[in-house]
């Protein structure tokens, strides 16, 4: 309680210090440079000036914060996977070559492909899918309602909801988990799904895709209400069927959006950490890059240098999603 | 539209999003059963024969010797198997564990020494013998039981004190709230900036926003890590802190804050701001008085995401918040628990619930702010 009583009041002071910093810093620029019940030249250059100060001034706070949190720390991070264990010494490549050469390394490199392949696509799909069905019944919007609710959930929320689904019970004794329970119903026998090397691989995505479809599924059918009625009236009229206006009036329509969704769960897929770590942390082949970064970080004391290393190769990876998501933002603001 | 025409078609739907919907809800509705079970009959059965009597074996254990009564000039210890249950119904029973079903409910079992054991189907026993019993350990009695489904709140009970569910519960609080709230006016003022004043390097800063929303938290860990503690060593402070990990959400969330304020503010019609400047209205007082009232959507989006973002995060947690005891939140205490008691399902799954209670209980009532953010923040033209 105590805990709370101190966070609610830092909160406080925090708001309170970004109300006095913005409006102190404001009030005190308007006295240096008044423009107001002045005229002429004084006032015009006033204004000049502080209508080139002000803007810095609403900027600064995210800024440094923006700096400190992310700019530093990419900078820090490649110069850092350019050293040893402790950042001190410069070792060149080593961190890179020690990588290539760790079958570790590439189990996760290898891993993290196969959830690249698989999730946004299913994820993708099954929004696509939901959205386009629910949007013609009548019911749709509380189906939407609870196929969205796993976003959510925690990934370490979802993953103890799974992996209790995925419960194992020794073959003869009554399955308390829902897919071996489902198994042995029909006549197979049970397994312990989450320690089959690759094929765990698919059941750690089944989660990430429970939670994800939802979020395509929203935007996904946003795109489909967007699609303009004319359209798709046109192609009524001339016989086509709902398959084929499915397929070849709505979803052209919808390309763009369709590639926003893929990309950002793309993001997420090489970010994911939790669910590897909390259904099987890296074992039975079940390692990705995310949480072999975190366990470098920690392992043998932390070796920072091949934890930067790692925390680069993501990197790497996600630039290209990077410069296309600018590009668009460019293009759209030319829009305006 | 399509379907409406012909119905089978009709029905193909409905079916299909019947079928998607349980695919999507039963695991949570198998988590949320389970963790209000007994916990003898969560070990025993799956979740979705929670409404259906179940069979157990069961032991239990006779009072001592010194429990005995002489009646009729004989020694007789007597109870009931099922004591603190209401109902149920013994099928079997026996007094050694090779063979904890040997006797039929009604039939005596002899145990050697003169002493005979019977036990009825309602689940009253008696042991009785021609001469005084000793020993202080009862006699253990094996039975196999009909149990109709039980629901209780023990588990949670049991998490909340025992497990340290219920200090964590206070941690992710700490951690989500002001981590929520501060960085909103920081973003709110960026925003602004960056939608409706003109100055050099606007459109370079815009797109280093974009840029900044995709880069991965891992770049950020380990240079964060080696800074706190440095400062943690430079201050004579302890490098893992409340106050460290609200400001590092607070550095993680701006992206995505002021991108999305920046698009939503920047929608906002131009004739009110400038008939406002017309007036004489600085930017500040635009701002105060006119754009952040009218933001209040976006503000409400943006303030939903970090708020789940926050609760649900364990990464930034762990390395900034550390592992101990005493500092773990909600998610981490989770990870714990899944590593020391994996098979104990009562506790996981109760755990579990209490972790995701609050962000469903805020995403079931400010769904609306939480789709349009998605919208704002994805589709562009938003």
């Amino acid at each position: 309680m105590q805990q709370l009583l101190f966070a609610v009041t830092t909160m406080a002071a925090g708001v309170l210090a970004c109300v006095a910093y913005f409006y102190g810093t404001n009030w005190i620029l308007d006295r240096i440079f008044p423009s107001k019940g002045l005229t002429g030249k004084v006032a015009s250059r006033n204004l000049r000036i502080t209508n080139t100060i002000r803007p810095w001034l609403f900027l600064g706070p995210a800024m440094v914060s923006l700096t400190i949190y992310l700019i530093y720390p990419v900078i820090e991070s490649v110069w850092l996977s350019f050293h040893d264990k402790s950042g001190q010494t410069f070792v060149g490549l080593n961190n890179f070559k020690w990588m290539v050469n760790d079958g570790e390394f590439r189990q996760s490199i290898y891993n993290n492909f196969l959830w690249l392949l698989v999730v946004p696509a299913a994820a993708t799909f099954f929004g696509l899918i939901i959205a386009a069905l629910t949007d013609r019944i009548w019911w749709g919007n509380i189906a939407k309602t609870l196929i969205f609710m796993p976003m959510a959930i925690s990934f370490v929320g979802a993953s103890v909801i799974w992996k209790f689904i995925y419960d194992f019970r020794p073959e003869g004794s009554e399955q308390i988990g829902l897919l071996n329970a489902l198994v042995v119903a029909f006549g197979g026998s049970p397994e312990a799904w989450v320690t089959l090397p690759f094929w765990n691989n698919f059941f750690l995505m089944v989660i990430l895709i429970w939670i994800q479809t939802g979020f395509a599924m929203v935007i996904l059918s946003a795109a489909l209400r967007g699609i303009p009625e004319e359209t798709i009236e046109a192609a009524v009229i001339d016989g086509a069927n709902g398959l084929q206006i499915f397929f070849k009036i709505m979803i052209p329509q919808i390309w763009g959006t369709i590639a926003v969704v893929w990309t950002t769960i793309t993001i997420l897929v090489l970010k994911v950490f939790d669910i590897v770590l909390a259904m099987t942390n890296g074992q039975w082949q079940s390692q990705v890059l995310a949480n072999l970064m975190f366990d470098w970080m920690f392992r043998g004391g932390g070796d920072f240098g091949r934890g930067a290393a790692i925390a680069v190769v993501i990197m790497v990876l996600v630039i290209p999603i990077m410069i296309w998501n600018i590009r668009n933002a460019a293009k759209e603001m030319e829009g305006r | 539209m399509i379907a409406s025409a012909r119905s089978p078609l009709v029905w193909l739907v409905h079916l299909s999003v019947v079928l998607l919907v349980l695919l999507w809800t039963l695991p949570t509705a198998g988590l949320l059963i389970s963790s209000l079970r007994d916990k003898d009959q969560l070990a025993v059965s799956g979740w979705w024969t929670a409404l259906s009597t179940s069979t157990q074996s069961l032991v239990y254990r006779a009072p001592g010797a010194d429990k005995q009564v002489e009646k009729d000039g004989k020694f007789v210890i007597s109870g009931n198997l099922l004591e603190g249950q209401s109902t149920g119904q013994v099928s079997a029973f026996g007094f050694n564990s090779r063979e904890p079903a040997a006797f039929q409910p009604g039939q005596t079992a002899d145990l050697g020494d003169g002493e005979k054991l019977t036990v009825q189907a309602d689940g009253t026993f008696e042991i009785v013998s021609d001469k005084a019993m000793e020993g202080t350990r009862g006699q253990r009695i094996f039975y196999t039981a009909a149990v109709p489904p039980r629901f209780t709140l023990d588990n949670y009970i049991e998490v909340m004190r025992a497990e340290g569910i219920g200090a964590s519960f206070i941690n992710s609080l700490t951690v989500a709230i002001p981590s929520t709230i501060i960085p909103i006016l920081v973003a709110a003022f960026a925003a602004y900036a960056l939608a409706w004043m003109k100055f050099p390097g606007r459109a370079i800063l815009i797109a280093v926003v974009v840029g900044l929303l995709v880069v991965p938290l891992q770049m950020s860990l380990i240079p964060l890590l080696k800074l706190y503690n440095g400062v943690g060593a430079l201050l004579g402070v302890p490098a893992k802190t409340y106050v460290g990990i609200w400001l590092a959400h607070m550095g993680f969330g701006l992206p995505l804050a002021i991108y999305l304020l920046r698009n939503y503010m920047a929608g906002l019609p131009r004739e009110i701001m400038e008939s406002a400047r017309v007036d004489g209205a600085s930017d500040f007082d635009i701002f105060v008085k006119i754009i952040l009232p009218l933001s209040f959507p976006a503000l409400a989006s943006f303030a939903i995401f970090q708020f789940l973002w926050t609760w649900n995060d364990l990464l930034v947690a762990m390395v900034f918040l550390g592992t101990g005891n005493d500092s773990l939140v909600l998610t981490g205490r989770l990870v714990n628990l899944l590593g020391s008691r994996g098979g104990n399902w009562e506790i996981l799954t109760a755990s579990a619930f209490i972790t995701i209670i609050v962000p469903l209980i805020v995403f079931f009532s400010l769904q609306r702010y939480l789709v349009r953010g998605l919208l704002a923040g994805s589709v562009k033209g938003g």
